[in-house]
């Protein structure tokens, strides 16, 4: 469930971003403060470790399919909430450089969704209060179960609030969240057995490992709320900054410009470039006046349109006009393709030849 | 289904790449990851409808690919192997939203379709972008430009500690991996409880390592930081590079040339 780039918009890229990078920055002042510098490579090390668990499958009894690991809970179970989410999110930045899952504007909301979650919702919230201090197997069972389902499942809710806020995909509200709370139903209750069954075999093979992790912190308490007020702090200010620059017509760059150059947009006036273009392009328009629908004709297409009230017939207007410069930016495009390629083509002739 | 083995290869390859000895591979990190940052965030804040202002923007990885001599199939295949996905999630959109926008000749294309190929461009401009990041950068030196970017150095060794290990570690869950599949006749054995004492193993190897990786690092004098063999700076060469892309991105983003150079041939320039 990694976000991609291609479903984001900057606003809420960029307020999702702070808001893990704001969670980083205070998880590693706590981490660091915690002075047990053996937790060091440890988390490293299980950070290598949870890529590998990753890539080995395991069949999932009854539909013939196969599975992996999360590992997000597992690891907080490990190391602890904080230590944990800084080692989930050194994995997503590989994830994200090496293998393209999710893209580098959408690391922030992949880290919050697969991070956040799981280390400061779903283990101090439920697991530690149905685990308790030296659990069974089947308390622990249940317990990770319990808490990767509430994980998986606002983690599943969250990158439906995120892809639908950023409005670039047209799928509606209610069909996506229909679409992905039970299908993470079931990948929680897979993620919970499996975790369960790896802590139920590291609790008895080396139960020191897990008292340490329990010992390490203290209980939940001051951490989450902490957290949650940073991450908060960090949304708001900067979800209402972007928000405020995104909103409005221009959109958040258009705006900036304005604002600097004192115009909506950098003139293209008359004479300047503009009006060598134009004188340009009588000599070199291979294709005069290919006929496209110009907003007129649009308009007069349409008759409905005639009788419409202003804001409609404004909004035809618009439309008339995208129609009519659909046409050039379609044979521009492929102009642009072929130059882009041209360019690159001659730029390798040219390295590899030095 | 790529092997695990598969995707260690590749990955190694990809960490290879960086180690090349172009002008580009030489420019310092932090220079090219804030590019590459500004880059996406360019393609990123286009409106839905956005499709051929996007193309000028495949200029960057060209001009990357080129520069940086990386193997243009490598890198094509490795998109390619992602568009599957964005093309699943575009895909919806026509369904939704099915308003005419585009009339060509007897066509008629609704919003819904140029939304999904903008959504297939958008994916394939910022997938290429990160891959070529670290194919010209390599992810020693991105952490380390993170780091001096102000990221918590904590946070940065966290980094370059599971860069050295997952080659180590993935090769070791293989071996198991391949290990009880040999053993697994007719996909028995395969299982969520063999696979728990398998990860469970594989868990305590990595711990008992990372002890022993910690003795040894204290031995050698280890105090929490990295240390880089060749101190790059930030010149006149990386502000060149920086504001040199910010400004071309920034006309390609307000500018639509391909509508320009469509409008300049089909000679309707306003």
């Amino acid at each position: 469930m990694h976000m991609a780039d291609a479903l984001l918009s900057p606003a809420v890229g960029g307020t999702l971003w702070a808001a893990s990078s704001g969670a980083i920055a205070y998880c590693s002042a706590k981490v660091r403060k915690e002075l047990d510098d053996r937790k060091v490579p440890l988390m490293g090390v299980l950070g290598a470790f949870l890529f590998a668990a990753q890539m080995i499958n395991f069949s999932i009894p009854g539909t013939g399919s196969s599975g992996h690991l999360g590992g997000g809970l597992l690891l907080t179970i490990l190391l602890g909430p904080r230590a944990a989410f800084l080692t989930i999110a050194s994995v997503l930045v590989v994830q994200a450089l090496f293998f393209a899952d999710g893209g580098l504007l959408a690391l922030g909301c992949n880290i919050f969704n697969l991070g956040f979650f799981p280390a400061f919702v779903a283990y101090p919230c439920i697991y530690r209060k149905i685990a308790g201090e030296c659990p069974g197997q089947a308390r622990i069972t249940v317990a990770a179960v319990a808490a990767a389902v509430a994980g998986l499942q606002l983690g599943a809710f969250a990158v439906v609030l995120e892809t639908v806020s950023s409005g670039i995909t047209s799928l509606p509200f209610s069909t996506f969240v229909l679409l992905m709370q039970p299908i993470h139903l079931a990948i929680g209750i897979v993620e919970g057995v499996v975790t369960a069954a790896v802590v139920t075999f590291v609790c008895n093979a080396r139960p020191d490992i897990l008292q340490g992790a329990m010992g390490a912190r203290p209980v939940a308490g001051p951490p989450l709320r902490n957290v949650l007020l940073a991450f908060l702090a960090a949304a708001v200010l900067t979800g209402g900054v972007l928000s405020w620059f995104a909103s409005g017509d221009p959109d958040g760059l258009e705006w900036a410009i304005a604002k600097t150059t004192g115009k909506e947009e950098v003139a293209g006036p008359e004479h300047g470039i503009h009006g060598m273009l134009t004188a340009l392009q009588e000599k070199i328009a291979f294709l005069p006046d290919y006929s496209f629908r110009k907003p007129a004709e649009a308009k007069s297409a349409g008759p409905e349109a005639e009788g419409g009230a202003k804001p409609a017939e404004e909004t035809r207007k618009e439309e008339g006009s995208k129609l009519g410069t659909s046409l050039s930016g379609i044979v521009g495009g492929l102009i642009t393709l072929a130059l882009v390629f041209l360019a690159g083509f001659l730029l390798k002739r040219r390295s590899q030849a030095a | 289904m790529a092997s695990i083995e598969g995707t260690i290869l590749d990955f190694k390859r990809l960490d290879r790449l960086a180690r090349g000895g172009t002008s580009l591979h030489r420019i310092d990190a932090r220079a090219k990851v804030l590019v590459a940052l500004l880059f996406i965030l360019s393609v990123v804040s286009f409106d839905r409808y956005a499709l051929t202002a996007l193309f000028p923007f495949l200029l960057y990885p060209a001009v990357v690919l080129a520069l940086g001599n990386l193997p243009a199939d490598y890198f094509v295949k490795k998109v390619a192997l992602f568009l599957p996905f964005a093309v699943a999630v575009g895909m919806l959109n026509p369904l939704f939203d099915r308003e005419v926008m585009v009339r060509l000749g007897p066509f008629d294309i609704s919003g819904g379709w140029v939304s999904c190929a903008s959504i297939v461009v958008r994916a394939i401009l910022t997938i290429s972008a990160a891959l070529l990041l670290v194919g010209v950068t390599g992810f020693p030196e991105i952490c380390r430009a993170l780091e001096r970017l102000g990221v918590p150095q904590i946070f940065a060794v966290q980094l370059l500690f599971l860069y050295r290990y997952i080659f180590v570690l993935t090769e070791e869950g293989a071996r198991s991996s391949r290990a009880r599949e040999l053993r697994s006749f007719g996909g028995k054995g395969l299982g969520i409880k063999s696979f728990g004492s398998l990860v469970g193993h594989l868990l305590l190897r990595t711990w008992m390592r990372a002890e022993r990786i910690h003795m040894a690092m204290l031995a050698r004098g280890f105090t929490g930081q990295f240390h880089a063999l060749q101190p790059s700076r930030f010149g006149g060469r990386e502000l060149l590079y920086l504001l040199g892309w910010s400004a071309l991105f920034i006309v390609l983003r307000l500018r639509n040339v391909p509508d320009l150079l469509g409008s300049l041939v089909t000679g309707a320039l306003r």
